[in-house]
């Protein structure tokens, strides 16, 4: 949106193709909604959440052309674009494309995560920003970073108590993590180090349940979730809850970086593949770049910039201005950028994912559809599978519908763990049209 | 398993299963049947597992539903809509 605003408002043809129905992506979504119910709506939400308000009147005033409900299926390294709105499929092409399709939610394979009744903390967000909805039935938050805490707000603030909350964050990373605050104590790392602090004596205050150092979580269920047991010190326990909400951090949404075929790269730190840019977001495939989380995880304020960044670089590839131009209208963002960069290393230490969900237990299901366990994908391995993309022939896996979006990240740490490779060995999945499954009449019917 | 914490100005009515379900302007299919108590959205092909949504967003395709007559739409993506009939899966083949 940042970026978009910023090539409208300097004379760019732009279009903006957005899946969902509003503007705001993840961190702003349904913000316009929310924004006529008043002030408290908003407020229940977070100070940072109103803060889309403001962005969302910029972008519509901004007069970029703008397609919500707009789901891009397939991208080509020659620029055209195929996207499908209102149950039609329509092809373009462009000169520059930005993609900022944001982060997703790492998967968090632990036993009967595939449970009706097991979602993710965001998805709980997601209903309460876009829906007003809030849990009726005994609930748990589980997991580590600032997600879940923020969530765990937003309901009590909506005024939903969550039965227990799971925190599976390690003391031993959050004492490692403190030998990197000289380096990120920036105003944007004090700030969101204080915003945390915040979230957590919160928490406390309001007599929630907390179990820390949470590990070996199980749900167990006939049909649906019932309860969730785990380890915490060296009790185990067990809370009932009809709805359990599972976290592990955010990693950079891959399908559509993929699918051009831009150049990936592993970051160790964070623990994923993230698309190879340089400083401006352009990628390995000309005219196409990524801004965002999708380009790596840095949050929200980070996006923004990153977005601005990327426009002044398409300016210049537009021919609307030169090099020196670009710099010099880039630098204010750029320092702001560094300073920004400079808190994620602390926080990247601190919310390591954990060992357990990375390479889970052999009677885990990895790929949800297919419904193939960690144990069968190292039985294929010992039987010959040499990557993920020929787990697909011995297995299915990841050629359900989600394509292997969930059972991407788990695949290749499974199989680079069995067959003892790095990661960058392993590599990932290879992506294939339709990012989303197209009917063939909508195929047959394409405008171009 | 939810419940609305604000007022609502303007309910709509569909179909699951044949039943009569009330969502409001704006929902997904996906938030409607959740708030409405619908249960499982879809048996997987496998093993004919029940399934309901995990990410809400788009990726896990686990809140597949035939909407309309028309199957494996993604209910957390689709806007519900008055008088839309929508029924749960019992484990179609991929789509893939
Ligand atoms: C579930 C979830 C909840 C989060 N909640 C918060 C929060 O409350 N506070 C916070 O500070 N951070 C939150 N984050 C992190 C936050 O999302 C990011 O830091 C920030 O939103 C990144 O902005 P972005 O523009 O890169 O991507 P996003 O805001 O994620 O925007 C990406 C957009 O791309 C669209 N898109 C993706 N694929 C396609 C396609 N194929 N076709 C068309 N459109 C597509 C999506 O619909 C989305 O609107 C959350 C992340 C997730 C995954
Ligand atoms: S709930 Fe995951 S795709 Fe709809």
């Amino acid at each position: 949106m940042s970026g978009a605003c910023l090539l409208a408002e300097h004379g760019a043809q732009i279009l903006v193709l957005d899946e969902q129905p509003a503007p705001g992506g993840q961190i702003y979504r349904a913000v316009e909604r929310v924004a006529t119910q008043g002030r408290t709506a908003l407020d229940r939400l977070g100070g940072e959440y109103a803060a889309g308000v403001a962005l969302a009147a910029r972008f519509r005033a901004s007069g970029c052309a703008y397609w919500p409900g707009s789901t891009v299926w397939q991208v080509t390294p020659e620029r055209s674009v195929w996207v499908s709105r209102n149950g039609r499929s329509v092809h373009l092409r462009a000169d520059v494309i930005l993609l900022a399709t944001g982060a997703m939610e790492r998967p968090v394979p632990v036993p009967g995560w595939t449970l009706p009744g097991v979602m993710t903390v965001g998805a709980v967000q997601i209903l309460l920003k876009s829906a007003a909805l809030l849990p009726s039935v005994p609930f748990v938050l589980a997991g580590s970073g600032p997600l879940p805490l923020l969530v765990a707000q937003q309901c009590l603030a909506a005024g939903a108590r969550p039965a227990a909350f799971l925190d599976t964050g390690s003391p031993s990373n959050m004492f490692a993590a403190m030998r990197h605050l000289p380096g990120a104590l920036g105003l944007p790392a004090r700030r969101m180090l204080a915003k945390g602090l915040a979230l957590r004596a919160a928490l406390r205050r309001s007599g929630v349940r907390v179990f820390r150092n949470v590990r070996d979580m199980r749900i167990e269920g006939d049909h649906a979730a019932e309860a969730i047991r785990f380890r915490s010190g060296r009790a185990e326990h067990r809370v009932e809850a009809q709805l359990v909400a599972l976290h592990d951090g955010v990693i950079p949404s891959q399908q559509i970086t993929r699918l051009v075929g831009c150049a990936h790269v592993w970051d160790a730190r964070q623990r994923c593949f993230r698309p190879q840019l340089d400083d401006w977001g352009n990628s390995s495939v000309e005219g196409v770049m990524v801004a965002g989380d999708a380009a790596g995880i840095g949050g929200a304020a980070s996006a923004a910039l990153a977005g601005r960044l990327a426009a002044f670089e398409a300016l210049r590839l537009l021919g609307r201005i030169d090099a020196a131009q670009r710099d010099k209208w880039a630098a204010a963002d750029r320092r702001a950028m560094r300073a920004e960069r400079a808190v994620r290393p602390l926080l990247e230490r601190m919310f390591p994912p954990r060992p357990e969900i990375l390479c889970p237990a052999d009677d885990v299901v990895v790929c949800r559809c297919e419904e193939v366990t960690a144990g069968a994908l190292r039985q294929a391995v010992a039987q010959g599978c040499q990557g993920p993309n020929q787990a697909k022939s011995f297995l299915r896996c990841g050629m359900g519908p989600c394509q292997g979006r969930l059972c991407g990240p788990v695949v290749t740490e499974v199989i680079a763990a069995a067959r003892g490779q790095t990661i960058e060995e392993t590599g990932y999945f290879r992506i294939r049209p339709p990012l989303k499954p197209v009917t063939l009449g909508e195929i047959a019917l394409l405008e171009t | 398993m939810f419940r609305r914490f604000d007022k609502d100005d303007t309910p709509l009515e569909f179909f699951f299963e044949g039943r009569r379900v009330t969502a409001r302007l704006g929902d997904t299919v996906a938030a409607a049947l959740l708030a409405g108590g619908a249960g499982p959205f879809r048996l997987t092909p496998a093993s004919r597992a029940p399934r309901a949504p995990y990410c809400l967003m788009g990726l896990c395709f686990d809140c597949l539903v035939e909407i309309d007559g028309v199957a494996n739409r993604q209910a957390c993506m689709v806007p519900v809509a008055s008088g839309m009939r929508v029924r749960r899966q019992p484990g179609p083949p991929s789509v893939a």
